[in-house]
């Protein structure tokens, strides 16, 4: 992998995957080959990508990295630990919101803590104090379908993130919305990114999403899903003014639109 | 949803829609519109009843029949007024035993239902007993209970329970299942274990499924009762209609016939009222 330590002491990855394979059951009866040998990491503070064509494998991947699935063969380990749990240590926000229309923003938003076992009202309390930054003041008492689908997200996203895990995973979360919100979010996801320490994994088919967002971005074949190439973003920081026409900007999006099209026709 | 057996849409629905507005406020102005609103939406139901007793009582009138055969309402209404006593006393038998059925049939309805939705073992070996109650005839049944266990309540609690469980086991089964595989996913990652999953997902999700066979239960203790009493007892208006009939005395007869059918109807708008307090916030249609 790319990344490189200047000295002795080597701090583990946060998440280190390395040569992953899963097959998986398919509607005919037979397996599918859906991921074959894929590795990746993710360091403290890093954001990475992954783009690919539909179908490739990018959800069973975050399914694996989330615990939901093991993977046939092949290792997962975060912080250098192999055996480590992974579910209800790792955020993994899914494409949709799954708000539960019973349950206020607050309680919603909440749901995370509650299930690590804080008490109701202390919950309550801190996603209460999270509501600002997450756009929602004010609506803490409204319920789910007195919300924008972008106001919807947001509020996945707190219940996501209100746990503090130190990697966090997003299967395209901006998928279903339109392109002014989704910018909008954007732009908003990495200024709660920069200077958080998190690790992030996000899924996305956008390539322009996955340079605004990235620090690096991984491409992965058509099915079943292999490594098939990775680029450094090296936008400064803060990218939440990062101009998509500036010169660098397009270079890079050159690159990648060519490493995905290059994977095409190898096909 | 679409799979839930429901006896009652277009009933149960008069003023759920109104859209989500802002979050709501309680309060005794809000209650008295819902109160207006409820009135108005009644109406063409109240008009086509008060229609209804008119033409009976004209055809009654002009065809001169007998009263024996077919009383005329207005008869009928001052049967309930001088029996009133009678019927009061029998309509407390008949609801106690209305009641009590209904509760034992929650009660053991949710433990059934649980069980079942727990456990595939259990599933399997119990599920096709909750079936294969249903189909014995309770008409068959309601005579061996009396010997059973007497003449006297218990058989109608036990005829009662036994007719209303089953809409709220099959209701709830579906209701219990009903919570999608991304949201149990999320709470697996979430790291809850099976009873938070249960607790906070599936039973709240299984709420509405839960009312539709609670509504549906509604109607069929009364019936339960009335077949307990019918074929042996010693009270209650199910008793009472079996006994003033020979004697002729119809007008009683539709007396009771009414009285159990308010009843009914009581007993069904209790549900209701509640369901609608219950799923206040969740989405309109699912709790009708």
């Amino acid at each position: 992998m790319t990344a490189s330590h200047a000295s002795g002491h080597v701090t583990p990855p946060l998440l280190a995957i390395d040569r992953a394979s899963l097959d998986l059951p398919a509607p005919d009866g037979d397996r599918l080959e859906v991921l074959r040998e894929v590795s990746l990491t993710v360091r403290a503070g890093e954001f990475v990508s992954i783009i690919g064509p539909s179908g490739c494998g990018k959800s069973t991947l975050l399914n694996i990295v989330s615990g939901l699935l093991d993977a046939d063969t092949g290792t997962v380990s975060l912080n250098g630990d192999l055996s480590a749990r992974r579910l209800g240590n790792v955020a993994y926000m899914q494409q949709r919101d799954l708000l539960m229309p019973w349950r206020d923003v607050l309680d919603n938003a909440a749901l995370g803590l509650e299930l690590a076992g804080v008490p109701r009202s202390a919950s309550r309390a801190r996603a209460l104090d999270a509501l600002p930054v997450f756009g929602l003041e004010g609506f803490g008492a409204a319920y789910p379908a007195q919300l924008s689908g972008g106001m919807r997200q947001r509020v996945a996203l707190m219940r996501t993130t209100l746990p503090e895990r130190d990697l966090l995973l997003l299967d395209e979360p901006f998928g279903a919305l339109d392109a002014m919100t989704r910018g909008d979010l954007q732009r908003w996801l990495v200024g709660l990114f920069e200077g958080s320490g998190m690790g992030v994994l996000l899924v996305t088919h956008d390539v322009e999403e996955a340079l605004i967002l990235s620090d690096r971005v991984l491409v992965l074949s058509g099915r079943p899903g292999r490594n098939a190439g990775e680029l450094e973003v090296n936008l400064p920081r803060p990218r939440h003014e990062t101009d998509v026409t500036d010169e660098s900007f397009i270079m890079l999006k050159r690159r990648l639109l060519d490493m995905l099209a290059l994977d095409r026709a190898a096909a | 949803m679409s799979e839930r057996i429901t006896a009652s849409d277009g009933i149960a629905s008069p003023t759920r829609s109104t859209p989500p507005g802002p979050p709501r406020a309680l309060g005794g102005r809000r209650a008295a519109v819902a109160v207006a609103d409820s009135v108005v939406k009644w109406m063409p139901s109240l008009a086509l009843a008060a229609a209804l007793f008119a033409l009976w009582e004209a055809l009654v009138r002009i065809l001169d029949v007998q009263r024996w055969l077919l009383p005329r309402p207005t008869a009928i209404g001052a049967e309930i007024w001088r029996s009133r006593s009678v019927l009061w006393d029998n309509a407390l038998v008949t609801g106690e035993e209305v009641l009590v059925g209904y509760a034992i049939a929650i009660v053991v309805g949710i433990a059934l239902a649980v069980a079942i939705s727990y456990s595939r073992l259990l599933e399997r070996a119990v599920y096709p007993f909750v079936i294969a109650s249903q189909t014995i005839p309770i008409i068959a049944l309601a005579p061996l209970l009396l010997v059973w266990v007497g003449p006297e309540k218990t058989s109608k609690i036990i005829i009662v329970a036994l007719i209303t469980f089953f809409p709220i086991v099959v209701n709830l089964v579906d209701g219990l299942r009903s919570a999608d595989r991304a949201s149990i996913d999320m709470f697996r990652t979430l790291g809850a274990t099976r009873w938070q999953t249960f607790r906070k997902l599936q039973a709240p999700a299984a709420l509405p499924f839960f009312f539709s066979g609670l509504k549906i239960s509604a109607v069929f203790a009364v019936i339960g009762a009335v077949i307990g009493e019918w074929v042996g007892g010693q009270a209650g208006l199910g008793w009472l209609m079996q006994v003033v009939r020979p004697l002729f005395k119809t007008e009683l007869v539709f007396a009771s016939i009414f009285v159990l059918s308010a009843m009914a109807i009581m007993l069904f708008v209790t549900v209701v009222v509640l369901e609608r307090w219950a799923l206040r916030h969740y989405p309109h249609g699912d709790g009708d």
